[in-house]
């Protein structure tokens, strides 16, 4: 057998994060989004001190893999590295309601109510926007 | 077959007996009440399960003595009665007067002392300035703060609360999540914690010892493992617990200890737990700062052990599965050096 096929290469398969399918996953990364205060920067998801997280802007990519590292690299300009701070499949719950906020989930995964000020429509009835690249804000 | 009846028999006497033995006494009993709101409802109690008991007896009495005095069979084809006999209908209606009468009196003395009862438990709660306690329910454990006017001796702790006896205590009761139910049998009655809203409920114990409390409103999965113990004892040894919970966190000493602390500061555990006077300050998970302290952990699930301790860092969920920590993978040495960092923690 050989990993040598003919023709172009194919396209780069997917990264697929197991929480995106689950919603208790969705709802549990909405309970860290405040309970590990990513909602100090980023609100929520309207943006304020970081960019807003419910746009069809994304610096860094819109897929899990992008995501994930984001939060466990950092970038630059203030977002802080959590490696090691937050288990993994955490990480993967936060990846997934990040998704949910500008509508990239099912709607049968997106948590469908806010647990306490209703800032904004739940996630389940965010409309889907079209991800497009962004650059960072001018400093 | 006659023999394991009787074998049968014998056992649910006993297990009835021990069954009974065991009601008379303990910490987690309404009816072994150890101050005045539990003595309260238990008095409330006997009341209604004394009358309540007598009532039962006399009209079952008072129905095989109608089942025995019948007068032979019916007769069906006879000429109906058009005139029943004066006398005996007389007798009859006043029967029927005396247990209607009989029945709306004791009716009336329930409510009353119901009503006064509930009174004496929610009346005095403005006077009772004694100690404020702010209980808030989380799934599945018990935020402790203890109020003060100075601001410097509010502390926090969880899942165990000292009292000192005698005196009246003032809980106010909030929750973070969902709703729960604050219930110690032997000093008061439930009261739930409802999010948005705070309730008050004030108790006291009247004899020093350990006191179990349970949340008594289905909350979750680990409903049945939210439990907390109350801690009465004589007022200075209260005095010297409450100097000692105002103090931040002691320094660590050993070199493992340290290591500890490091290893504490830069995992998941800071992500959600606070020692006070070091940079862990999150108030998501119950305040560690004076851990070693307490007898349980985990809501009084287990007893605060080493071994319990590092089995729970390592993988909580096999006490209480579907509990909001996460498993954590720490290399043995960490592990060890964290546990006996936590260990200092008196």
């Amino acid at each position: 057998m050989s990993d040598i096929h003919p023709g172009s290469p194919g396209m780069p398969q997917p990264v697929q994060n197991p929480s995106d399918q689950r919603a208790f996953d969705t709802n549990e990364g909405k309970r860290l989004f405040t309970q590990y205060n990513c909602s100090g920067c980023h609100f929520n998801g309207g943006g304020g001190i970081g960019p807003p997280l419910m746009d069809e802007k994304w610096i860094y990519g819109e897929n899990p893999e992008n995501i994930y590292s984001t939060i466990v690299e950092g970038r630059p300009n203030g977002m802080p590295s959590f490696r090691q701070k937050i288990p993994d499949n955490q990480v993967q719950q936060l990846v997934a309601y990040v998704r949910s906020m500008s509508g990239q989930l099912r709607k049968d995964v997106a948590p469908t109510r806010n647990d306490s000020m209703n800032a904004r429509r739940s996630e389940q009835r965010t409309e889907r926007e079209t991800p497009r690249r962004s650059s960072p804000p001018p400093q | 077959m006659i023999e394991t009846r009787n074998t049968t028999l014998k056992i649910c006497a006993a297990l009835s007996f021990v069954l009974c033995c065991t009601s008379c006494g303990g910490i987690h009993n309404a009816l072994n009440p150890t101050g005045p709101q539990a003595q309260n409802l238990s008095r409330l109690w006997w009341l209604f399960f004394i009358v309540c008991s007598v009532v039962f007896v006399l009209v079952m009495i008072a129905l095989l003595l109608s089942l025995r005095n019948r007068t032979g069979e019916p007769q069906v084809a006879t000429a109906p009665v058009i005139e029943p006999p004066a006398e005996q209908e007389r007798k009859r209606r006043n029967v029927v007067i005396s247990a209607v009468t009989i029945t709306v009196i004791i009716l009336f003395v329930f409510l009353i002392a119901s009503y006064s009862a509930g009174r004496s438990m929610t009346a005095e709660l403005e006077h009772k300035n004694g100690l404020n306690i702010e209980l808030t329910g989380h799934q599945w454990w018990w935020e402790v703060r203890y109020d003060d006017v100075d601001a410097s001796n509010i502390f926090t702790t969880a899942n165990e609360i000292h009292i000192p006896v005698g005196v009246p205590v003032t809980f106010s009761l909030k929750a973070a999540d969902v709703i729960h139910s604050f219930w110690v049998p032997n000093l008061a009655g439930k009261k739930d914690l409802i999010p948005g809203k705070i309730n008050t409920i004030w108790l006291q114990a009247d004899k020093p010892g350990v006191y179990r409390g349970q949340c008594a409103e289905y909350c979750g999965l680990q409903h049945a493992r939210m439990a907390l113990w109350i801690v009465a004892e004589p007022q200075e040894q209260f005095n010297a617990w409450r100097q000692n919970q105002t103090q931040t966190s002691v320094t660590p000493a050993s070199d493992s200890q340290k290591r500890g602390q490091q290893v504490f500061l830069t995992s998941t555990c800071v992500m959600c737990h606070a020692i006070n006077g070091t940079p862990a300050g999150s108030n998501i998970g119950p305040n560690l700062t004076h851990v070693a302290s307490r007898n349980m952990i985990a809501a009084a699930t287990v007893v605060n052990t080493r071994e319990h301790l590092a089995q729970w860092i390592i993988d909580s969920q096999q006490y209480k599965p579907g509990n909001k920590m996460p498993q954590n993978n720490l290399s043995d040495a960490d592990l060890q050096s964290l546990v006996e960092y936590l260990q200092s923690l008196k």
